[in-house]
């Protein structure tokens, strides 16, 4: 067989996924087809079920579970009526909000009555919010809807069999055998729903808003524009658009996540061997110098940096120059950004010889024996047997790690800021500065005095996918998620 | 290459040549220990000086060399310092609780349970750490302050505790390199499940537990970008964004508190340093546990 890429691979699951003969929606189609079918075949109580869950299981005298269904449908519909049906509406409407002005409200002219009236104003930012929020818990609510009738389809099918249903204390010590993995992931599952999904979607959606400064609620409202922003970080548009600097940011925050990755990687690794060769002392002592600067916090310790860095900082003093470390502009920013790279090795390395120290010793000392009575010397040594196993075990790390460096907001952030600013032409209001790497750019696009939310959602949308192809490159094709049951 | 050296010569160069090497890696050691060690003297010194009318060192030796505890006593009295010390140990005892319990949790259902939508959760759950946490902060902030939690530890605990989960494949992996044997000689005894978990399973995992509770007792300790979102009341700022503030707050704030920031980062640094020393083992373990595969 052709040899083919793994993104190629890829793109025909994925094409696949969608369009083939078995895809999702082939999939999900005949699923509710068979649903509806064994519905419309059922007994009366799964019937009954479908528009007031938990009848049909207390007919079948499993109260509690019935009690419990039926008080979910109630919750719910009280929660639609009162509150997120609204949200819904406005959130299908296609209009965030129509009524501007906030709190104060604008006047609007009343037809009928022939007089100005004031109407309270519409909170884009909260109807969006609330909307997701709502259209969630609807999606939570049809997932345990289809339990119920389920539920509901397997009882008729133990009544035909003539099985006893299960009672409510035999349902619940299932939860505790083989249905463990439900109580044990709802709540961090819970969890991860408000606090991460919830607000993901949400800041998904603003990608496709006019959400800025010239549009910030309460007092304003902003509205959906479709692909508008990708149109403008993605292009030149005759200086309005964001192209050229997103370029460079990126440019940049790969130059820097492959130094910052691989910088730390080597000399913590020559560290490493170098406290773990054979007849050296003290190698406690040693260890314990790098590994301190671990345990003191990084922002601190890269405040400390950017101080002593700075122009009139220690290090000009002590060299007796006049240079500024993390300021200077001059050839693309070159002195402030080999500087972050050299303090974020002064951060990294201790992390990397604190995992290499362990991995190193585990490297068959035959293996080192042999290549020396074959007369190799340390250079091939380190070449042709550390490295090549230290690659091999760490591989998954090293990814981890480099996309950990994508996202490095400390270092940049607590260092220089993202700036200085140079005279390049960034287009018109990027705010980019720099040594800014995409998550700087982020973050100064929502906390800067004329924030920019919609950009910023973009960029993290553009982060994210980077972030993605790399790890599932990585994940799929390393043999931690292949091979789980070897090991053990 | 060695014709005509005796044995003994031979192994003599050798000796010579190693101790040669030796020399040069003790030399280079040195050297880079004392790079690595001065900025953190530097701090400590910072820290003991007693002329704080400005926090800028212009020159390497100060004229007036005295140390003293001034800035630490300035810390204590002028500052909310261990009022925010209180809320830092407070959510990450807390956080640390929930985190490691969580991770746990997911890492036993994701790696000794067989279900259906296991695979794709996993997968689901490596593609939504990949999202940069800023990207939805101000929606975190708003839920908050919608159900009124703003400005309250609590809300902080749970939003260090509740993206825990995402961070599951450590643990997992450590789960999966567990014999399973023991677990199964335990369901064949009639335990259910949920004894296996806490009585066969948790007792075994005690460096991955070690791992998890360090690395996530740590983190609140070092956060400050979440805590400046959520949190605005003087009371209720947790040491790092204490500090931060410090000396960000206003634009002479910097030179003005430098030592006494100073001060308190030493403080908070020797607490971790300790924490983080004592159980430097099972981090390795853990970081490494991961790793090797």
């Amino acid at each position: 067989m052709e040899k083919q890429s793994v993104l190629s691979r890829m793109g025909a699951s994925i094409k696949e996924f969608f369009v083939g003969e078995d895809s999702v929606f082939r999939r999900f189609g005949r699923a509710v087809k068979k649903a509806v079918l064994s519905v419309v075949h059922g007994s009366l109580a799964t019937k009954i079920s479908c528009l007031f869950m938990g009848v049909g299981q207390m007919m079948r005298k499993q109260v509690v579970k019935g009690i419990l269904y039926l008080l979910v449908e109630i919750g719910f519909i009280l929660f639609m009526v009162f509150f997120g049906g609204k949200y819904i509406g406005h959130l299908f409407s296609g209009k965030l909000g129509t009524v501007a002005g906030g709190a104060l409200g604008e006047e609007i002219w009343n037809e009928e009555l022939g007089i100005y009236e004031t109407v309270k104003g519409d909170n884009s930012f909260l109807i969006l919010l609330y909307g997701v929020v709502s259209f969630i818990i609807f999606m939570m609510f049809i997932t345990v809807w289809v339990m119920n009738i389920r539920g509901n389809l397997e009882n008729d099918k133990a009544l035909a069999e003539g099985r006893k249903l299960a009672t409510f204390k035999q349902d619940c010590n299932t939860f505790i055998n083989k249905k463990f993995y439900v109580p044990l992931l709802i709540p961090p599952l819970l969890g991860l729903l408000v606090f991460t999904i919830m607000p993901l979607v949400f800041m998904i959606l603003i990608a496709f808003t006019n959400y800025d400064f010239e549009h910030t609620p309460p007092g304003q409202l902003f509205n959906w524009v479709g692909f508008a922003n990708f149109g403008q970080l993605f292009s030149i548009g005759g200086g309005s658009g964001f192209f050229l600097v997103f370029l460079r940011v990126l440019l940049w925050t790969f130059i820097w996540a492959f130094f910052a990755t691989f910088s730390n990687y080597f000399f913590g690794m020559i560290i490493a061997l170098m406290i773990n060769r054979k007849g050296i002392k003290l190698k406690k002592l040693w260890r314990t110098l790098f590994v301190v600067v671990i345990a003191v916090p990084q922002f601190v310790t890269l405040l400390l940096m950017q101080k002593i860095l700075d122009g009139d900082g220690i290090l000009n003093v002590i060299l007796g120059t006049n240079i500024r470390w993390l300021a200077d502009t001059a050839n693309g920013s070159i002195i402030p950004r080999i500087m972050i790279i050299l303090v974020n090795m002064w951060i990294g390395i201790p992390y990397t010889l604190l995992m290499c120290s362990g991995i190193l010793m585990n490297i068959p000392a035959e293996q080192y024996e042999a290549a020396r009575l074959d007369g190799a010397n340390a250079w091939q040594l380190f070449f042709k047997i550390t490295l090549p196993y230290m690659l091999h075990v760490t591989g998954p790390y090293l990814i981890t790690q480099f996309v950990g460096n994508i996202n490095n907001f400390n270092v940049i952030w607590l260092l220089t800021g993202g700036g200085p600013i140079d005279n390049i032409n960034y287009g018109g209001g990027s705010q980019a500065q720099s040594t800014d790497l995409l998550v700087t750019w982020l973050y100064r696009l929502t906390t800067d005095t004329n924030p920019r939310y919609n950009i910023a959602s973009v960029i993290g949308i553009v982060i994210f996918i980077i972030c993605a192809v790399l790890s599932l490159i990585t994940y799929n094709r390393s043999g931690a998620t292949k091979n789980e049951e070897v090991y053990q | 290459m060695m014709k005509g050296q005796t044995l003994k010569e031979k192994l003599l160069g050798q000796r010579t040549r190693t101790a040669v090497t030796d020399g040069v890696i003790y030399v280079i050691l040195a050297g880079l220990g004392i790079l690595w060690i001065l900025p953190i003297l530097f701090l400590l010194y910072t820290s003991l000086r007693v002329t704080p009318e400005t926090g800028i060192i212009s020159k390497l030796f100060p004229d007036d060399l005295t140390l003293g505890f001034g800035n630490y006593v300035k810390l204590s009295q002028d500052t909310l310092f261990w009022r925010w010390f209180g809320n830092t140990l407070l959510v990450a005892v807390c956080s640390c609780a929930i985190t490691t319990l969580f991770i746990l949790m997911v890492s036993y259902a994701f790696s000794r349970m067989r279900f259906k939508l296991r695979k794709p959760l996993m997968n689901v759950m490596l593609v939504l750490g990949m999202f940069p946490g800023f990207m939805s902060m101000i929606a975190v902030y708003f839920i908050l302050k919608a159900v009124g939690l703003t400005n309250s530890l609590f809300a902080l605990i749970l939003v260090y505790s509740c993206g825990a989960a995402l961070s599951y494949y450590v643990c997992k992996g450590f789960f999966d390199t567990l014999p399973r044997s023991l677990e199964e000689a335990a369901i064949l005894d009639g335990a259910s499940q949920w004894t296996v978990f806490w009585r066969v399973t948790l007792p075994l995992s005690k460096p991955i537990i070690v791992y998890t509770i360090l690395t996530s007792f740590i983190s609140p300790w070092c956060d400050f970008i979440f805590v400046n979102t959520i949190i605005n009341d003087a009371e209720k700022y947790t040491v790092a964004l204490g500090l931060y503030r410090m000396i960000n707050a206003e634009k002479n704030s910097f030179s003005e508190n430098f030592t006494v920031f100073c001060a308190g980062a030493t403080i908070v640094g020797a607490i971790i340093s300790a924490f983080f020393l004592s159980m430097q083992r099972y981090y390795v373990e853990g970081v490494t546990g991961g790793a090797v595969k």
